[in-house]
């Protein structure tokens, strides 16, 4: 089913931000709507977007491949991005990703077994001064989460696996 | 003195639109739609001093200045970007000052002549675009966007458009691309955007805290503002303090305050009492300043930093104290750029590739003088040769940090890495 037909309502406020003859600004804005249904996007959804914004697929790949939080691949329903960057690791990210891993038993870039989450180190995410801190990314959007512990993370960890066991119910 | 731009920590309330107008909100705009031609505008943020605060400083009213009135339409872009590490006042801005923000964004586009403004904000700051994007639904019910405002003829819509990753689109033509649906890649200047910006139309992309401060500046007037600051560098400045500090987090301050101040007075000293090693002062793209007397003593403006040897930049503070080996520093900042690198020209794409390479050997046991010298070679060969700033910026700290902290590229030395976590609180 076309974007279109799904969300008829989202799809023409993306277009009415952008001039008429410049559509492909919506690009972007498209994507991350159908990001939201599955939490990647798969050739189906890029050759749609392709089709509404009269351009190529490729056009379309192009810019998944390009932006990090655009993904082409179904991974954790919750991505867990620690930033490990410069001013983050001078208050410790490092050593609080390492600990982090060591709770939930992978490594970075991995998927826990029951698929809830997957460990990324990602660059600056504007929270230095509230380090350690990671922003999770799911189907509803991202959330900080700042100022961090193991200890704090690991609750949060149960409450998403809690709420996940609940959805399916 | 009270809050210009953090305002918010005076009237908590200061995002309600209601708080906001009893607090003179959108009277600047008013005055300038009803009150003064676009060219007035102009020249009283000219006369100002107002520089760009997104870190290349260039005086914004001469910005304006440069936008052309034979092609049509104009737009005015924000830059919501803010990536750069150790730069976070951008987005307390927006999420608790959103409505100054906006005004001076309305500003900018009546004095330039737009009639539409795009916000592009940083993918992660998808929360903060939530508000935004609310906040301009407010001010189109007010009368305040939209068509015929304040009965005259001008009319004007805002929007916002988000990001998805990718630091270099900061800077202003990848940003421009982004919005155009294209990967953020810059483009080759000239053109610059004043004249073929976005959809080849004439632009204006100024930073948030820079549109920020327009609504005061129309308010009080451009001596009011001058008299404010240093005779170089007029007005106040947000200095994100992080890294080694008690108190990280955001300090609007006058230009000149000195970085001594910045980090005793309001950052509550070094982390575990030690010693400042390093100060870094526009984020990761900084050159590495010796933390001597007479830089602690130096003026945060944009003259006396450039006498250190580094810039002034966005004003992002990162603090380094001596418990750390700076080769650790650069491996994370080398890491930082090599991922962000975008890949459009060699210099930089390749520069970046091989800077980590010989980096990630250093940190692996190969701390050899031949190691060093090959790492600072091809830095140095990447200056000057890069299409944008960021290929430059990935190399000012790796220079710097070898020319002017030896000790820590002798294998000999102890390599600390760490960074503790001791009671930071954030102001």
């Amino acid at each position: 089913m076309s974007l279109a037909d799904k969300y008829p309502q989202e799809v023409k406020k993306i277009m009415a931000k952008y001039p008429p003859e410049q559509k492909r600004s919506a690009v972007m804005p498209l994507l991350y709507l159908a990001q939201k249904e599955m939490g990647y996007i798969n050739k189906g959804a890029m050759e749609d977007i392709a089709r509404m914004l009269d351009i190529t697929s490729t056009d379309v790949a192009e810019i998944v491949g390009f932006y990090t939080l655009f993904h082409d691949r179904k991974e954790g329903k919750y991505r867990m991005q620690v930033c490990t960057d410069m001013p983050c690791a001078l208050r410790g990210a490092d050593k609080f990703m390492a600990d982090l891993c060591a709770n939930l038993g992978i490594q970075v870039g991995e998927t826990t077994a029951d698929g809830l989450i997957t460990l990324e180190a990602v660059t600056c995410l504007a929270g230095c001064d509230r380090a350690p801190m990671f922003q999770v990314q799911s189907n509803d959007g991202l959330e900080y989460h700042e100022n961090m512990t193991v200890d704090k993370t690991m609750e949060l960890v149960e409450t998403l696996r809690k709420s996940a066991k609940e959805a399916k119910k | 003195m009270s809050y210009l731009l953090l305002r918010h920590r005076d009237i908590p309330d200061i995002a309600k639109l209601d708080v906001y107008k009893k607090n003179g909100g959108f009277e600047a705009f008013k005055k300038a739609v009803t009150k003064m031609k676009p060219q007035e505008v102009t020249d009283t943020v000219k006369a100002s001093g107002l520089r760009g605060r997104g870190g290349a400083g260039f005086p914004t009213g001469v910005k304006w200045s440069f936008i052309p009135n034979n092609i049509w339409p104009h737009y005015v872009v924000a830059n919501a970007d803010e990536s750069e590490p150790g730069t976070f006042k951008d987005r307390e801005i927006m999420e608790s000052n959103p409505l100054q923000f906006l005004e001076g964004v309305a500003i900018a586009c009546y004095a330039t002549g737009a009639n539409a403004a795009y916000v592009y904000l940083r993918g992660e700051f998808w929360p903060v675009a939530s508000i935004l994007d609310q906040k301009i639904a407010e001010m189109e019910k007010a009368g305040l966007l939209g068509e015929k405002l304040f009965g005259t003829d001008y009319s004007l819509r805002v929007y916002t458009h988000l990001g998805a990753g990718a630091y270099i689109c900061g800077e202003e033509t990848a940003l421009l691309e982004s919005i155009e649906g294209k990967r953020g890649q810059p483009r080759i200047r000239p053109p610059f955007p004043a004249v073929y910006g976005l959809y080849g139309k004439p632009t204006v992309v100024n930073n948030v805290e820079t549109l920020t401060n327009v609504p005061l500046i129309v308010e009080k007037g451009a001596d009011w503002y001058k008299s404010l600051g240093t005779a170089d560098s007029a007005g106040v400045k947000i200095f994100s303090l992080s890294g080694h500090v008690n108190k990280p987090g955001n300090y609007e301050l006058p230009f000149g305050t000195t970085y001594r101040e910045l980090i005793y007075k309001y950052g509550g000293g070094v982390t575990d009492g030690r010693p400042v090693k390093a100060i870094m002062s526009a984020g990761a793209s900084s050159a590495m300043i010796v933390a001597d007397d007479k830089a602690l003593d130096t003026p945060m403006e944009y003259a006396a930093v450039r006498t250190l040897g580094a810039d002034l930049g966005s004003a992002s503070v990162i603090i380094i104290n001596d418990s750390v080996s700076l080769d650790w520093i650069i491996s994370k900042t080398i890491h930082f750029f090599k991922h962000e690198s975008c890949g459009k020209c060699t210099p930089c794409r390749d520069g970046t590739y091989w800077m980590d390479h010989l980096i990630e050997r250093i940190e692996n046991g190969g701390m050899t003088q031949e190691n060093v010298d090959l790492l600072h070679s091809v830095a140095k060969q990447m200056q000057n040769k890069c299409l944008c700033p960021l290929g430059e910026f990935s190399t000012m700290a790796v220079t710097t940090a070898i020319e002017r902290f030896p000790a820590d590229f002798k294998a000999s030395s102890s390599h600390a890495k760490t960074g503790t976590i001791a009671g930071g609180k954030h102001a």
